[in-house]
């Protein structure tokens, strides 16, 4: 079966809504961002205490909240994890996870199983804020390095924009829904970085392979419906593999369990954003880029 | 097709050893506890050594990073103190029977250590951050002691009238501000209320009051304990330079009190033996201080303070005033696994319980399977036959980075298995790109025959070329990242690797089987 034959899809032509949502999307992360007073970071990155604990038995959780201030935490953070008996308390007091749920099995007079406990010292919370970032400049910069080599110049802008775009939005989606960014997060940022590109780099051979058929002097028009036809030829690979990609993703949103739940979601969101980039965005600032500089010469 | 019968023998010979390098990690992970235990313990390890690891995240466990804190070293001895902590550390991790820990070096002054299928979070700290220095202190005589509070006592007061503002009541002033927040255990110890701990702590660190205290001695602190319902912590003046150190010490051994003091009858001590420069020592130090107190000091703190009643010679001595049996167990591994040259200072601490971890486990194999089967249905559905050929190869990657895994004894982490999954999703890719380009082909009207032989060297430059980008990410998540994201970024990067083989070589054999020996003229596809 197909989902597209001979698909004849005018992305160009569509560039302006494109503009339109891509626009909007980084003006809501934006905002976001801005409201929110930049990324919520994990205690990855802020240092602190996590302490992950199964409670047997209904439990409110405003009774634990109350127990967990009254064993003298005052700045906690809980949430439900994953099931009504499964919670994340995150807090910075000097306080061991393991005293702290002594104190709350006798307040709470409940059995508390301590499943997970992450303590972050201050310091390392900085460096590991400091070597997320440079793994994340390091990783665009080699993406840059390599850009430069495959690519003709404008793609290789377009598609360094692109990245950012992917990145940016999904940070702000994060942002959106008050999700934290931790060290898996970053990974997955990465990961859609590398991703991202992938899709950009056979659109744009596509696009390279078909205007070297048109010889040496292309007309704008001429530009403009052969970027078309790539996009529209390669458009059933991108859906497919984003497809499958996505296919993988949801089975671990659904059934992989709230430890990865956030990481596969930046992953989700990175696809998504990165697969819709790559044919919207990308060709759109060439096609917008050739037409200011060239201005129908070429 | 001469060559077909050859790549058809390397993918078979390939698959055969993969499937011989999983097998120990069937048979391990197909057993349970009971049957694994029927195993003799040598042959078990073999096997555990040969399986696929799992991760701290996966199995349950400890991760551990600390700094050696070498601030206070003298300069000859900041060389080596890292090296000479992860001995100690070693030698006390392999004496509590830890198997299969990782203890490595990270930049300068730092150590990482990781233990599976710890739980224990109290006893791993206990046993690996505890410096465990043990000196012998001489204690002062009461009358020393006297004085020396009286001192402080004056020089407090002083301080504190000097500190009033002008015309301010002078007489309300304490005239002994220090001894009375002192109180006393028995008749000769000086106990420190729990409340007043801290205010002590506070005088005694002051600079004026450090300068009447003579040089050659040092306050130190005993253990809390409670005397009817207060807690106090005793109180100490010892000489500070130590008679003798655990550096003497050739044994230490967790054992039960059965000396002459009733208290302690039958609570848990550590014995520990000196060599023979200790043993001569302790006997000449024992000798001359007959009726005097002995300070037994673990890490700045006094353990335990007897009275030396008479001249030990046989180069052995017990510490009392222990909690527990588990205590006086693991002070007698630190001690003979030695002190750490300098305190340890915990920076990071991360563990998982092993309910957790299995949890994990099955919800990702869950994941997997659900997605892996929804990937190969998808497949068929959309390109027929040549989704199948697909799907085989799907199944050969899932096999291999299995298998490399498994062969590298590297370690599965969570992140890992949902590299594992998005391997699942994103190695397709390649096949998708061929078959997408070998329809391009037929839609022109070419045979199948050229149809394929184009469709493949058209894609094979495109797929390297897309596949290059995430293996760069996934290089950098492997040089930055620790644990969990490391085991994601090897994972990706295999997956990616074994795709390249799978996806192009053994499809392009099932293709060419199909086309020259079989001579269909129609591709399902």
């Amino acid at each position: 079966m197909r989902f597209f034959r001979n698909p004849d899809v005018d992305f160009v032509g569509m560039r302006r809504y494109a503009f339109i949502v891509s626009g909007a999307l980084i003006v809501l992360s934006l905002v976001t961002l801005l409201v929110r007073g930049g990324p919520r970071y994990g205690i990855d990155f802020t240092g602190g205490t996590l302490a992950q604990v199964h409670i047997d038995g209904k439990i409110d959780i405003g009774k634990i909240r109350q127990a967990v201030f009254d064993a003298g935490i005052k700045s906690a953070e809980i949430q439900n994890f994953g099931s009504p008996n499964d919670f994340l308390i995150k807090y910075k007091e000097e306080v061991d996870a393991s005293d702290l749920v002594k104190a709350l099995k006798q307040s709470l007079g409940v059995d508390i199983r301590l499943d997970r406990t992450e303590e972050v010292g201050p310091r390392i919370g900085q460096e590991l804020k400091k070597k997320a970032l440079l793994a994340l400049l390091v990783g665009l910069a080699l993406m840059l390095i390599y850009i430069t080599f495959r690519f003709d110049f404008k793609f290789g802008v377009g598609s360094i924009f692109a990245l950012f775009h992917d990145v940016f939005i999904t940070i702000g989606i994060f942002s959106l829904l008050n999700k934290e960014i931790t060290i898996p997060i970053v990974a997955a940022l990465l990961t859609i970085i590398g991703y991202s590109i992938n899709d950009s780099i056979v659109v744009s051979d596509r696009i390279r392979e078909n205007l070297r058929k048109l010889g040496k002097v292309i007309v704008l028009p001429k530009f403009i419906s052969t970027v078309n036809r790539s996009l529209n030829e390669t458009l059933s690979r991108t859906v497919i593999t984003s497809l499958t990609t996505l296919i993988v993703l949801i089975s671990v949103l659904i059934f992989g369990g709230p430890v990865i739940f956030d990481f596969a979601f930046a992953l989700t969101v990175g696809v998504i954003v990165g697969t819709y980039s790559s044919v919207f965005v990308v060709a759109a600032l060439v096609v917008e880029w050739t037409q200011a500089t060239h201005k129908g010469r070429r | 097709m001469k060559s077909l019968k050859w790549r058809i023998v390397i993918v078979v010979a390939l698959f055969i050893i993969a499937l011989w390098t999983l097998y120990p990690t069937y048979r391990y992970y197909s057993m349970n506890q009971s049957q694994l235990e029927t195993l003799p313990k040598a042959e078990r390890e073999i096997l555990k050594r040969k399986s696929l690891n799992l991760g701290l995240d996966l199995q349950g466990g400890m991760y551990l990073l600390y700094e050696v804190d070498r601030s206070k070293l003298k300069p000859e001895e900041v060389k080596g103190a890292v090296d000479r902590a992860i001995e100690v550390i070693r030698n006390r991790i392999d004496q509590w029977g830890v198997f299969e820990p990782s203890i490595e070096k990270l930049g300068e002054d730092r150590i990482l250590v990781q233990l599976p299928g710890v739980l224990d979070r109290e006893r791993a700290r206990s046993l690996i951050g505890r410096t465990a220095l043990l000196e012998f202190k001489l204690v002062a005589k009461t009358s020393l002691v006297n004085d020396i509070i009286k001192k402080v006592d004056d020089k407090l007061h002083e301080v504190e009238l000097s500190n009033l503002p002008p015309d301010s009541d002078t007489l309300s002033l304490d005239p002994n501000p220090f001894l009375n927040l002192l109180g006393r255990i028995g008749s000769d110890v000086i106990a420190v209320p729990e409340e007043n701990v801290k205010r002590v702590e506070e005088i005694l660190n002051m600079d004026e009051i450090k300068a009447v205290i003579p040089k050659s001695y040092e306050f130190l602190f005993g253990k809390p304990v409670e005397r009817e319902g207060r807690k106090y912590r005793p109180l100490y003046l010892v000489k500070k330079d130590p008679v003798l150190t655990g550096a003497y010490l050739t044994d230490a051994k967790p054992d039960i009190y059965r000396g002459g003091e009733a208290r302690l009858q039958n609570t848990p001590v550590v014995s520990i033996t000196f060599d023979r420069k200790g043993a001569a020592r302790f006997a000449a130090v024992t000798g001359q201080h007959v009726g005097e107190k002995l300070a037994i000091v673990l890490d700045g703190v006094v353990q335990s303070a007897p009275v030396i009643q008479e001249r030990i010679s046989g180069g052995r001595a017990i510490i009392t005033g222990l909690d527990s049996k588990d205590e006086a167990k693991d002070l007698a591994i630190v001690l003979r696994a030695g002190a750490l040259p300098a305190p340890l200072k915990r920076l990071e601490e991360r563990s998982v319980g092993p309910l957790l971890g299995k949890d994990s486990i099955s919800k990702g194999i869950t994941a997997l399977i659900i997605g892996f089967l929804a990937v190969v249905l998808f497949m068929v559905f959309y390109y027929r036959g040549a989704g199948l050929i697909a799907d085989l190869a799907l199944i050969l990657n899932l096999i291999f980075v299995m298998a490399l895994l498994a062969g590298f004894h590297a370690t599965l982490t969570l992140p890992g298995l949902a590299g594992l999954i998005l391997t699942v999703g994103m190695s397709v890719d390649a096949n998708v790109l061929i078959f997408e380009r070998i329809r391009e082909e037929l839609g022109l009207g070419k045979t199948p025959k050229v149809a394929i032989a184009t469709g493949y060297s058209r894609a094979l430059i495109t797929i390297l070329d897309a596949n290059l980008t995430t293996l760069i990410a996934a290089l950098v998540l492997l040089r930055f990242g620790t644990g969990p994201i490391k085991g994601f970024a090897v994972v990706l990067s295999l997956g990616i690797l074994v795709s390249f083989f799978t996806a192009i070589f053994v499809t392009r054999i099932i293709f060419d089987y199909l086309i020259f020996v079989k001579r269909i003229k129609k591709v399902s596809i």
